[in-house]
Formats: structure tokens, sequence, C-alpha cells
């Protein structure tokens, strides 16, 4: 057995299908996934090889057409929106664009303060929130006084997903799942948002489920690896097993396709 | 002596907001790239790489207002020219700029062969369309992309053969200097790479002379270009050989740019990645010293005093900071050192 450790999530045979007939899209195709407790897990693909679908059906966000999730073991269930909003304790994510998945007219304290109330801080002391946020804010480099009364709009997009971070600092859930957080974000700011995530994972011994075109990032944070091509997985495994030693043809051209800087990297290939 | 296709002098350009508030994107920029070489712009994004590019083309539209300096190109002086004379005898000739996102700015509706046409039939009036597709097609052939392609609209390209096109309709009128801005930052993987072969072919082949690339992906610049140039604020803070400029980089910006790079090879998981904290001053009101001190670990109460020039080094780079080389490289060890233990 590979660990003593708990599967946290597991996906048994997922599949999901877009449209019918001659429009019909196999966007994810029989996927097998076991999350252990602690990891941090990336799933790598090109675009449009259905990993942000799978993601939501892990999230719960869509219905899969066949396959099932389980959570600590148990089936889940999240047939009403009672039991989703169970679920979403448990599990929460970080969207590739953090514009888009804010109300934009919401100001920022309010976005950190659903939060709160989220977990249970609806009756607390106003002086006590404020005190959490300052805190969720300084764990990412944000000063929370100079976000107060700003709309996610004036933020810039590292700034933003920074945020997003400062969210899950206190929402606390035990996965979380980052689907491309730093794609739309330039090379400088995608350090500081790498680093901030893997310190929250450190404090809070989160399990991470990090999804990424990116198989340098996938190297940099995580302990196993999924690649995905066309829907399905082809190869898994530890990441120095995958990333330094591929089987998979498909591995090897992500690997490949990547620009290096100790290696030569071999233009003759395209 | 090399031939310098292009050559800026203290360039300044700026631009002027629907509030009249003036954004100082470009300061005192001087570059020059000879024949047959390539040079890398870096930075973070709101640095003022792709303004710095436009101003380079001498073509100024509002809101973007020229203020000082000269720009050489292929030995026409064309500062001051009239914006309608640039278009006519420099852009697409002399100097092609690729805007970042140009793929997806294509008219939908129009072949090809359309955008080709349109390209041609600027500069030159009596060809016809025949002669038009017979060049088209030798230069698709010659650059290794189907003709087919010219039939088609851009909706039925994928994104990598989409910016590859509009790669080559560039070239079309054999610029002597390319501009590419962000070329292949939103592809993937193997299509980014097939566009950087080709960049790399227009060079080899002489279909260009020389070469800007703009990036803020600094493997992919190294893997391209001959020197590099990274720029914070609108001003130049380094500039040096690519091999130089990512191993052993001088000025504390270049140095934390190039600590946030992330490549799938052996090493990277030991290495601690720096991020820069902070975020770049406003180019509403750009601080009085140093445009980096704000940022800077190293920072010192002189540097917040009076605007930094650029020096040389010992090996004939050039850096903007007040600190002396060999401290900043004692700096950087000590450093190195803390992050070993
Ligand atoms: N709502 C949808 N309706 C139809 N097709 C979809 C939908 N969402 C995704 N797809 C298709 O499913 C495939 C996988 O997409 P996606 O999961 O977004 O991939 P990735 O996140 O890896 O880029 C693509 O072919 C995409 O066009
Ligand atoms: N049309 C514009 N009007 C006013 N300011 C602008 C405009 N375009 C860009 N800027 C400002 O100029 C600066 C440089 O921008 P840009 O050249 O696009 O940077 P980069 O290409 O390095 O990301 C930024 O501060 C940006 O906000
Ligand atoms: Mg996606
Ligand atoms: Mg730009």
């Amino acid at each position: 057995m590979t660990s003593e450790k708990k599967i946290y999530l597991s996906a048994k045979g997922i599949t999901k299908t877009f449209g019918f007939g001659r429009q019909k899209t196999v966007a994810v195709d029989n996927v097998d996934l076991d999350l252990y407790e602690g990891e941090v897990v990336s799933i790598v693909g090109e675009s449009g090889s259905g990993k942000t679908t799978l993601s939501k059906v892990l999230l719960g966000l869509i219905n899969q057409t066949s396959g099932d999730v389980y959570f600590q073991g148990v089936k889940r269930d999240i047939s009403t929106q009672a039991k989703k909003q169970e679920y979403w304790k448990n599990i929460q994510a970080i969207f590739q664009d953090p514009f888009s998945s804010y109300n934009i007219f919401n100001k920022i304290d309010s976005v950190l303060l659903d939060c709160i109330n989220m977990r249970g801080g609806r009756y607390l002391p106003r002086e006590k929130k404020i005190e959490m946020m300052t805190e969720a804010c300084s764990f990412v480099n944000l000063k929370f006084e100079e976000l107060t009364n700003k709309y996610p709009f004036e933020l810039s997009g590292g700034q933003m997903q920074r945020l997003m971070i400062a969210r899950i600092f206190l929402l606390k859930p035990k996965i979380l799942l980052a689907d491309e957080p730093t794609s739309m974000i330039d090379a400088c700011s995608r350090a500081t948002i790498l680093d901030e995530l893997m310190h929250l994972r450190k404090e809070t011994g989160m399990t991470v489920i990090f999804i990424t075109h990116d198989i340098g990032l996938a190297y940099y944070v995580s302990d196993s690896v999924y690649i995905m091509e066309k829907g399905r997985f082809v190869e898994s495994g530890s990441a120095d097993g995958v990333i330094l030693t591929p089987h998979h043809p498909y591995t090897r051209r992500l690997i490949n396709d990547v620009p290096k800087i100790y290696e030569e990297w071999d233009l003759s290939t395209v | 002596m090399a031939h310098t296709m292009l050559e800026v002098r203290e360039l300044s350009t700026k631009y002027v907001t629907r509030f009249r508030e003036d954004v100082y994107a470009v300061d005192r920029v001087s570059l020059k790239v000879e024949e047959g070489r390539s040079l890398g712009i870096a930075g973070e994004s709101g640095c003022g790489k792709s303004t710095l590019a436009l101003s380079l083309m001498g073509y100024y539209f509002p809101p973007l207002h020229y203020m000082n300096g000269e720009i050489v190109i292929n030995g026409k002086n064309i500062s001051g020219m009239k914006p309608d004379d640039v278009r006519k005898s420099i852009l697409g000739k002399e100097i092609a700029y690729i805007p970042q996102a140009a793929m997806n700015a294509l008219n939908p509706t129009r072949k090809i062969i359309n955008f080709i046409e349109d390209v041609i039939l600027e500069h030159e009036m009596y060809v016809t369309k025949k002669d038009i597709y017979d060049r088209a097609k030798k230069l698709f052939e010659t650059l290794g992309l189907p003709a087919e392609v010219l039939q088609k609209y851009p909706v039925e390209l994928s994104g990598g053969m989409k910016q590859r096109t509009v790669i080559a309709v560039s070239v079309l009128l054999l610029p002597k200097v390319l501009i590419a801005d962000e070329p292949s930052s939103a592809l993937d993987v193997t299509s980014q790479k097939m566009v950087i072969k080709m960049l790399k072919q227009l060079m080899e082949a002489g279909f260009i002379s020389s070469m800007i690339f703009i990036t803020h992906e600094l493997p992919l610049l190294y893997n391209v270009v001959d020197d590099i140039m990274v720029m914070y604020a609108g001003q130049i803070v380094e500039k040096a050989p690519s091999h130089s400029a990512v191993f052993d980089p001088l000025h504390p910006y270049s140095k934390g740019l190039m600590g946030s790079i992330i490549v799938p090879e052996k090493g990277l998981r030991d290495v601690k990645l720096t991020a820069i904290p902070g975020v770049p001053p406003n180019l509403k009101n750009p601080p009085m010293g140093c445009r980096f001190a704000e940022r800077c670990k190293f920072v010192r109460p002189e540097c917040r005093v009076s605007s930094v020039s650029l020096r040389e080094a010992s090996d004939g780079r050039v850096y903007r900071c007040i600190i002396p080389e060999a401290e900043l490289r004692e700096a950087y060890a000590r450093e190195e050192h803390k992050n070993d233990k």
C-alpha cells in the first residue's frame, strides 16, 4: 500500500458528456482519482483536456453523467441544497479568473465577512470579525485597512487572487481545489501566490487539488501528479516520478515543450 | 562594425488620460539593436513593455504622446515624423509590431487571404490578386504553414495556427525589425514552441534582420534572444546578455524576477522562489528616487533622495542602482547562504 493515510476524496469512473449525437463531447472520460489527507495533487493537461469540467464535478457544481464521488469513504450525497451547503464546508475553490467568481458589486469586506458568517461567526462581535479579517489579509500580505470599502475591480489580478487565498484562510475547508489560480497572472506575482498558497497549506494541513496546464508549476507544488489528455488520465504517480521519468508520450511532450533553462530546449520536436 | 537596425536615445512618452492626468509609461529609454541580433524585454505587467514597443515605432495617437528622445530605424531618423508618414513608409516595411492578443483581433468575417491583400494593397498599387496569392502561398510554404490556411476564416484555425498566421502576415513586407509582444502567452506549450521556432526561423532565413521579443516568461526569453532588457516602472533597470541576465542578474529587481522562474527540471524543487513583495508604483506620480526602493530588500536612505542613473558594470552590462556591483554580489551571496540553512 502506498500510505497509511486516509483517502479523503475519491472519484470512481467519472464521465461527463456535453450535448448529444454529433454534437456530443466527452469532456471527462471514465476517470478515477484518490486524494489522500494532507496531500497536494496536481492535475495537468492542455486546454480543453477536461480539467475544469472534472473540478466542477468534484465541487458538486455540475452533475456527472456517470460514476461516483466518495467523501471520507462515503458516497457523496448532494441531492438537496442543505446537503450541498454542508459539503461545501469541506471543499472550496479558487478559480482562474478571480473577478468572474465574485459579484463585482460586493465590496471586499463583504467578501471576507461572508466567509466568517459561513463558518458560524455571524454573531461574533464586530471587533472580533475585523480582527479575523485583518489576520486573513496579513496572511497574504494585503493590508485590510487599505481594502475596506474597495470593490474587487479596483484590485490587480494578483491582489484579487491573494484575496481569494485570504478567503480560504477564513473558511478553513478540508480540501482546496485551485483551478489554474495563476494562469492569468504574470510570472512575478505567480511566485508570490504559489508561496502563499503553500504556506496556507502548511499551516492548516489542508488537502489541495491543484489544476494547471503548466507542468513546471505542478512539479513545484505537488506530491503527486495526474496527467490528463482528452478527458482521460494517461499517467499518474509521484511528482518526481512522473516529471523526471515520464512514461507516456503525452507527458513527455508536455515536458519537452516547456522552455528549459538548465538543459537544452530542443526545438526540432515540433 | 555591425549595422545598427534600431537605435533609441532617451525616449520618453506618456499617456494622457480622459481626466487629463499624465501617465509616464516610458522614461528616458535608450537602446540599440544591431543587425542579426534579438533583444528581449522582461518585467511584470504594467511596467511599460507594450508602451515602449508602440513608442519606438514612432506611431503616436491619443492617448499616447511623444515627449522627448530620438528614434532611428535602419538609418532613418523618424522622431517627430507625422503619424501618416510613419504609417506609409515605416510600419510593416522597416518595423512591424505584433500586438498582444493580435490573433483574437482578426475580423472573423474575412478570410486570411483578404488580410494579406489589405496589407499589400496599402503599399503597392499595381499588383493583381493572383500575384498576391502566389506570394502569400510561397511565404506560407517557406514558413511551414499549409497554403490552405489562406482560404480559411480565423475561427476555422486553432489558436496556435492563428498566431503563426498573424506572424507570417506581419513579415509580408519584409520589415527589418519585428516586435513580438507576448506572442505565445495564451497558447498551450506545444503551440508556443511552434511559434518560437517560427520566430527563430524568420531571423535565420533573413525574413527579418532584428527582433524584439516581449514576455514576462523568462525561460522563453532565455531561449530566444541574445540580450535581455529588464524594465521596471517605465525605466530600464538592467540590460545584459541573456545568460548573465538569467543566471547572474545584478539589479535587485532582476534578481527577484529571475528568482521566480519555474521550470520542470531537476533541482527546481530544492530552490526557494524569491517572490517580490508589494506592487509597482503608480506612473502618474512616480517616486522621486529609485522607483524600486519601496520593494527593495537592500534599500538605503540615499536610494530615495534623487533619481538613479544607469551605470556600467565590470562586464559591460548596464544597471540602475546606487549600490556598487561588489556590494550587491556580496548581499546576494549572504541571502543564498541564509536560504541554505
Ligand atoms: N458547458 C459546456 N458545454 C459544452 N461543452 C463544454 C462545456 N464545458 C466544457 N465543454 C467542453 O469540454 C471539454 C473540456 O473542457 P474543460 O473542462 O473546460 O477543459 P480544461 O479546463 O482542461 O481547459 C472541451 O472540449 C470543452 O469545449
Ligand atoms: N491607454 C492607456 N491610458 C492610460 N494609461 C495606460 C494606457 N495603457 C497603458 N497605460 C498604463 O501605462 C503603464 C504601462 O502599461 P503597458 O505598457 O501596457 O505595460 P506592460 O506591457 O509592461 O504590461 C501602466 O501603468 C498602464 O496602466
Ligand atoms: Mg480550465
Ligand atoms: Mg503588455
